[in-house]
């Protein structure tokens, strides 16, 4: 299997292209071939993945053909199979076959449903190339391939103009995002000559030759570029909106998998990263600011999609926190990534199958005790909840644990900042997953109207209780195996071990005290059900309401001026090119219309013009022979 | 008497030609004035095949007799049509061909 490799990206890619293809022909059989296609990859990349843990370097490097090659430029279609791209692919092809499976019953009353299982398969494949990649550009063609199959899938349903809009903001901001990601990787290809990772003086064997400031520089782009993808700080305004997906969207692409890009990228670049401490606080800090934005707005959004999107924004900080890090912490941000994509995309689907019991009613305070008639989607949620605040021995208290830990041993006054943020991050997350968990499926019902609740179709509860199992065992499994599965990859990583500033066992108690008292307060509060209609709040929560203010600051400070240049562009294009070009026209046609005058139609004019022109070559003649 | 004279009549003969075509309006007279100034040149070129003791002018002249004895056929039935469908032989009435 290691040896083709490309089967795993052509598998999804051909399924999705046959799904498009085909049209209307595929409808009644698709939506099984989709499902079959990330299966297949799943059992392709697990044989793989064996292959590859018994063998001795770790590492599985082919170059399919040459992709670009322009004087000095010479990029290959390679790709490479390392155990940090192997987790990735199970992940991917994992969770994603899960998901597939599930949106055959979520999505069946669609009349798309072909069409969105030919997106979906387009998205697995991109994003094996996005991890399978061997250099820089891979990774760019399959960024921007998932970043197309979001799009395509965030405005699905593009009858709804706010599914529309959505679509269009996640592409607007990605763009940003991403135009920092290719001047980074055009940077590298300056300095160094080459994009590729490793091999023939690749780009990690000689980063350290480039200056402190190109490092710098580079890393910055880079994490421009993650931040798009990943949506954190600054530009997570999109991933909350992309939830106007069909909810196996927001699971498989904005929780589980495409949004874990750019830590994946992070983790990737890692001796890039690691050669510059600036760098790394960028990123930490990065991290700390949007887990907290995430569990301050997750707390007062009453969509449950939004909260979930919210959560995962926040989650995805602290990947970046552990990223940033640096050291041991990458293995940490990559195993809480992997069991975030278990318990998130359990909880999304959860989600989703409440929606479809309740007429998808979205709003949290419409529901209420539906634990009596969703007994399994209400179990397996509650897996997901508890993995998510980090309750022992579920997944997140695995993953997430370390991470906190790790924030605590910088060795310097910021390991109170950083660790503090975390550890404050830990109690939040706990607090607003309760809320939603509570308000939910307990306490009294506030449903509207004519609503009958209902527990969801064996297609779609099946792969709610896997996801489930891997919620509660993932964590353990990854704590202790996937980590030294995942030396390879980082033991090039110096690490400048420093003491914590307070001890293990103290952060370990911290963290569950946090997270109990976080989960007991929002209990307490919202066990009595919740008002119907969101009530006047403090100035808090007004913020948190309106996300912070950051889609205001957006509008005043990039889209207004922006909309002000457009319109003095138009008006320069409509009055002075088009002015120019208009005007040179009128002058030819004005002028050909006086000249026209001369034709009177009068033969004496005529004569006399012939005469008048015959006398003047006679004058001219004269002139000449007697001058 | 100097060949002077002719080249002096011919001029006078052409420009009562020339004037005749530019101030009057009925077409039978303006083909007069052009046969006056055709002929005025004729004179010339005879005059000039005189003084030069050649008889490259007289050719000519006998060939622009030719040429404008076909143009007054042609030209006289043209006349004549413009007279039969708008009753006018002014010049200045067929004027629709402008801009």
């Amino acid at each position: 299997m290691l040896t083709s490799l490309w089967l795993l990206i052509a598998i999804p890619f051909v399924s999705g292209g046959l799904l498009l293809l085909l049209g209307r022909r595929a409808d009644r059989w698709g939506h099984w071939l989709g499902v079959l296609a990330p299966a297949v990859s799943f059992v392709l990349g697990l044989i793989a993945f064996v292959q590859l843990g018994g063998r001795s370097d770790k590492a599985v490097e082919q170059n399919l053909w040459s992709f670009i090659a322009v004087g000095d430029l010479k990029i290959d279609f390679g790709l490479l199979f390392d155990p940090l791209s192997g987790v990735f692919v199970l992940l991917i092809t994992g969770v994603g076959s899960l998901i597939h499976l599930y949106a055959v019953g979520y999505m069946a009353h669609d009349e798309r449903r072909r069409t969105f299982f030919g997106y979906f398969n387009i998205f697995v494949a991109a994003m094996l190339l996005l991890v399978l990649g061997n250099n820089y550009v891979m990774l760019y063609l399959g960024w921007e391939g998932v970043g197309l199959a979001s799009y395509l899938l965030i405005s699905f349903w593009f009858n709804r103009p706010s599914a529309a809009t959505a679509g269009k903001k996640a592409f607007i901001m990605n763009r940003v995002g991403d135009a920092g990601f290719a001047l980074a990787i055009f940077l590298l290809f300056k300095e160094l000559g080459t994009v590729k990772y490793t091999g023939d003086g690749g780009v990690f064997e000689s980063v350290g030759q480039l200056s402190q400031g190109t490092v710098l520089m580079v890393g910055i782009l880079l994490l421009l570029g993650a931040c798009g993808k990943s949506g954190q700080f600054p530009l997570q305004a999109w991933l909350p909106d992309a939830m106007e997906g069909p909810t196996p969207v927001s699971a498989l692409i904005h929780a589980a998998t495409m949004v874990t890009a750019g830590v994946y990228l992070i983790a990737r670049s890692n001796p890039i990263f690691s050669a510059n401490p600036t760098l790394q606080v960028i990123v930490v800090s990065v991290g700390a600011i949007t887990l907290l934005i995430g569990c301050i707005i997750g707390a007062a959004k009453d969509d449950i999609k939004r909260v979930l999107a919210w959560s995962t924004v926040s989650q995805i900080g602290y990947m970046f926190l552990g990223v940033g890090l640096g050291g041991g912490a990458y293995a940490l941000a990559i195993i809480h990534l992997l069991a975030h994509g278990f318990f998130k995309a359990n909880m999304f689907l959860g989600a989703g199958s409440v929606m479809h019991g309740m007429q998808d009613q979205v709003d949290i305070r419409r529901f209420g005790g539906l634990s009596k008639h969703m007994k399994i989607t209400w179990l397996t949620f509650m897996m997901g909840w508890l993995a998510i605040i980090g309750i022992p021995p579920l997944s997140g208290y695995f993953t997430k644990e370390p991470i906190i830990a790790a924030a605590f041993e910088r060795g310097d006054w910021t390991s109170w900042l950083f660790g503090g943020a975390a550890l404050l991050g830990a109690g939040l997350t706990a607090f607003y997953m309760t809320r939603l968990f509570v308000l939910t499926f307990h306490g009294p019902k506030r449903w509207t109207e004519g609503q009958h609740p209902h527990e969801s179709p064996a297609i779609m509860w099946i792969p709610l209780v896997l996801l489930a199992i891997g919620s509660v065992v993932a964590g353990f499994l990854m704590k202790t195996s996937v980590v030294t599965w995942l030396n390879p990859v980082f033991e090039g990583v110096e690490t400048a071990h420093h003491e914590s500033v307070i001890p293990h066992s103290l952060i370990n108690i911290l963290g569950i005290a946090f997270t109990v008292i976080g989960a007991g307060l929002a209990w307490m509060l919202f066990q009595r059900g919740t008002a119907l209609m969101p009530e006047p709040a403090g100035p808090v929560v007004t913020a948190a309401r309106n996300n912070l203010y950051t889609d205001a600051f957006n509008e005043v400070v990039f889209e207004k001026p922006g909309r002000w240049l457009t319109r003095a562009l138009v008006y320069v294009d409509n009055k002075g090119v088009d002015g120019l070009v208009n005007g040179l026209a009128a002058l030819v046609g004005g002028g050909s219309g006086r000249l026209r005058r001369l034709q009177t139609g009068f033969v004496r004019s005529y004569a006399l013009s012939m005469l008048a022109g015959g006398v003047l070559v006679l004058g001219a003649l004269l002139a000449v022979r007697l001058g | 008497m100097t060949p002077m004279w002719y080249i002096v009549l011919a001029t006078v003969l052409f420009s009562i030609g020339a004037v005749g075509v530019l101030i009057r309006r009925n077409a039978i007279v303006l083909f007069m004035c052009i046969e006056l100034m055709l002929n005025a040149a004729n004179l010339a070129l005879v005059t000039f095949s005189r003084i030069n003791g050649t008889l490259d002018g007289q050719i000519m002249a006998f060939f622009a007799m030719v040429v404008a004895a076909a143009e007054v056929v042609i030209g006289l039935a043209i006349i004549m049509l413009i007279f039969r469908t708008r009753r006018s032989a002014s010049v200045d009435d067929a004027n629709l061909l402008k801009y």
